[in-house]
């Protein structure tokens, strides 16, 4: 099953590899990573979509809980959460595929941000399949680029993750 | 004001540290320069890195303090790696400093960098590149702590050599605060008194206990509860000491090369109490046939990510294993009478009556189960006895019967070759009032020969007991039962000449070639020349085999009895 793991971890050199090659070591996926620091720039909040069984998702949350870096671990996907993802992708917008490219991204809610006579770049959010659920609607032939930065998640209303 | 190199050895100081073993090289010359100044700290210079990683643990392991080690950087770091890999392997509380190229160098492909932090990350607790002078002395504060605290762990502290030149005060923190680093101490105790409630309540009740009640210095407290509850148990290999081998309570050790006593009733038992313990694939076999068959697992552990990682366990307890214990034992202490198990111990009196440690002696020839049988004798069981990793190790742990704690030293976890003679070096200069044995094989000892350099330099009397069957005798082992007896490079050809190596170095060497000739030769070695080093070099059967044996990937009760063949 796909989870959505969310870390608070020290905004310090050599943290985010250790979370990686946690990864990597001990066999376990990553579909997406995103990391950025929060507001307190001492920490960062990484994001991590993985997928697994309930055995290897809680030795995965166990695994990262024992990181001196790691402040705190939760697994987002065990409740009410939300997610978002940003996808920019570049596709081919000439003849009749410029008309139809424009109706797809108004239907999935994204906004051109660029134009030249032959491409379009496409911005899109949304949830991580909804990406997906876009780029099965139009013709993969069109697509000259796309550009992802993994989801991003948070827990709903009071679920709050913070040191 | 102080320099960073005084400043890291004044942290040293601070934290008790007696010995640092270590080799010196450019980026750390500051450093030794600062070790030659004082003499509160004492360095042990090894003749390879390996083996200053290596002899640092062997104190650990021995004593209950942190090993430290000290190598440059590049080429220093690099041959630490299979030192630092074999003590987090283990969970040996360590700390490693290595040098760095200057700051201002990281990144250029100076001469001798190498990205240690980066090369150890998967193999430490823990990691420090240092940036700043300001910073060592909490770095260091951090990385005992973290080393030592929590399940242990070796942590590397890498210091680039502009850090231990440049200058400022000196001001070692009393204690620490990480926001990121809470170990847990106390158990749950709705979950202990659930432990306790299935253990009173079991018919067919086991205990199985590992490195972690040694580590914590939980032995006392195991015995205590085992007694008290007259329960079977049966210690791991990395857990033999904990509680007494003399004592009818204890059925020796389980898994691969365990007794059968302890694998069957680790196998049909109905409760299975494990402390300190991972559920190996070297201690239960084939983890689908363990689970196969209906029994609560009570699992105690400081390690959450211990837990329910090989085997679904029925009631976790993540806990410091001695507050834990204790707990479980005013908690027993409590309730009247004890669990009528009468009929489990004639079961396992069953297993048991079938000796399966017994092997044939030979006229002709040396066996190297009577050789530890003989020098438990000569040691009166009271010796530290490291090993190196083979069928050597095996008979080792399986004819030494450890009554103590940290009196047996292996690398249980890598299982690494050639830390057998380094664990001796570490062990000697902790402990100067015990005996203490280095049991190997021809083929391990040579991984770290050159350490005998370093044992005479110090005067470590140490009884080096080669048990010499001319081949990888482990390996040619698997080869005749799983690979139709084709010996592909098992066999040791070219053997140097053990008696004049040793000499060479200035030990004393004793050749032993048959079996009558054993007990004179340990004679010699532990009473005539008790103060020196001794290398026995000890002739045995080529062909003997370490059994019982389960084979990997098959079930705890499958097991291969050396009457069976
Ligand atoms: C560094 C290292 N390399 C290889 C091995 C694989 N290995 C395990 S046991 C063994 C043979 C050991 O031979 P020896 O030291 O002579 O001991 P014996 O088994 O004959 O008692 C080998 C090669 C290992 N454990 N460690």
């Amino acid at each position: 099953m796909r989870h959505i793991i969310s870390i608070l971890l020290e905004n310090e050199a050599g943290a985010l590899s250790r979370v990686a090659g946690l990864f990597s070591a001990r066999g376990y996926n990553i579909e997406t990573l995103t990391v950025a620091p929060t507001e307190d720039s001492s920490l960062s909040r990484l994001t991590i979509v993985t997928s697994g069984s309930d055995e290897v998702i809680e030795q995965i949350t166990k695994q990262l809980n024992k990181l001196i870096d790691v402040i705190k671990v939760v697994d987002l996907s065990e409740a009410a959460h939300i997610e978002r993802e940003l996808m920019l992708i570049k596709v081919r917008a000439t003849g009749k595929d410029r008309e139809e490219m424009k109706r797809m991204a108004e239907i999935f809610r994204g906004r051109i941000i660029d134009v030249t006579d032959s491409t379009y770049v496409i911005e899109l959010t949304g949830s991580g399949p909804k990406l997906d659920a876009f780029i099965q609607a139009i013709d993969a032939g069109l697509i000259l680029e796309t550009v992802r930065t993994g989801v991003s998640g948070i827990g709903s209303g009071d679920r709050i993750l913070k040191v | 004001m102080m320099t960073g190199a005084e400043i890291v050895i004044r942290c040293l100081q601070e934290e008790k540290v007696d010995y640092v073993f270590g080799y010196p090289g450019g980026a750390v010359l500051h450093i030794y320069d600062e070790l030659f100044k004082q003499d509160k700290v004492k360095h042990v210079l090894v003749r390879h890195e390996q083996a200053a990683v290596h002899a640092a643990d062997g104190l650990a392991r021995s004593t209950h303090k942190v090993g430290v080690a000290l190598v440059t950087s590049g080429p220093g770091a690099t041959n630490a790696v299979t030192g630092i890999a074999t003590a987090y392997m283990d969970s040996i509380p360590m700390v490693i400093i290595s040098g760095q190229v200057p700051s201002y160098y990281i990144g250029q492909d100076a001469f001798q960098e190498c990205d240690t932090v980066g090369i150890t990350r998967p193999c430490v607790k823990h990691n420090f590149l240092i940036k700043d002078v300001r910073d060592i002395a909490m770095t260091m504060k951090k990385a005992f702590y973290i080393a030592n605290t929590g399940r242990p762990g070796p942590v590397v502290v890498d210091i680039p050599k502009d850090i231990t030149a440049a200058k400022c005060k000196f001001d070692y923190p009393n204690d620490v605060h990480m926001r990121s680093y809470n170990p847990v101490v106390k158990g749950h105790l709705g979950q202990i008194k659930k432990a306790v409630q299935l253990l009173l309540g079991a018919r067919r009740p086991m205990i199985y206990t590992g490195g972690g009640v040694i580590l914590s210095n939980a032995d006392k407290l195991l015995t205590k509860l085992t007694r008290r509850l007259g329960f079977p148990i049966t210690n791991t290999l990395m857990g033999l000491g904990a509680y007494p081998a003399t004592d009818p309570q204890f059925l020796g050790m389980p898994g691969m090369h365990g007794t059968l006593e302890a694998n069957m009733a680790m196998q049909h038992c109905d409760v299975l109490l494990a402390i300190g313990a991972r559920f190996d694939d070297r201690v239960i076999g084939n983890p689908e046939n363990f689970a196969s068959l209906p029994r609560k697992i009570i699992h105690v552990d400081i390690d959450p990510s211990s837990i329910s990682k090989r085997v679904r366990v029925d009631v976790p307890i993540v806990g410091n294993v001695p507050d834990v214990l204790a707990e479980m034992i005013k908690l027993i202490e409590a309730e009247q009478g004890k669990t009528e198990i009468g009929d489990w111990w004639k079961e396992i009196e069953g297993w048991r009556s079938r000796q399966c440690m017994n092997y044939k002696l030979k006229n002709d020839v040396i066996m190297p189960q009577y050789v530890i049988e003989k020098l438990y004798e000569i040691t009166g069981g009271n010796a530290i006895i490291t090993s190196d990793v083979g069928q050597h190790q095996m008979w080792a742990a399986q004819y030494y019967k450890f009554d103590q704690p940290r009196r047996w030293l292996n690398s249980g976890g890598l299982g690494t070759m050639g830390v057998g003679l380094p664990y001796a070096m570490g062990a000697a200069l902790a402990n100067p009032d015990l005996q203490i044995v280095c049991v190997t094989g021809e083929g391990s000892i040579q991984m770290c020969i050159q350490e005998l350099s370093t044992a005479k330099q110090f005067r470590l009397p140490i009884k080096i007991i080669n048990l010499n069957n001319r081949y990888l005798g482990m390996v040619r082992q698997w080869q005749e039962m799983f690979h139709g007896s084709r010996y592909s490079e098992s066999y040791m050809d070219s053997l140097p000449d053990f008696v004049k190596l040793a000499e060479a170095y200035g030990h004393v060497g004793i050749r032993v070639e048959r079996p009558e000739e054993v007990e004179g030769a340990l004679k010699k070695a532990f009473i005539e020349h008790k103060d020196e080093l001794v290398f026995l070099d000890i002739l045995t059967d080529r062909e003997a085999n370490v059994f019982p044996m389960v084979a990997a990937g098959k079930g705890l009760a499958d097991m291969i009895l050396a009457e069976d063949l």
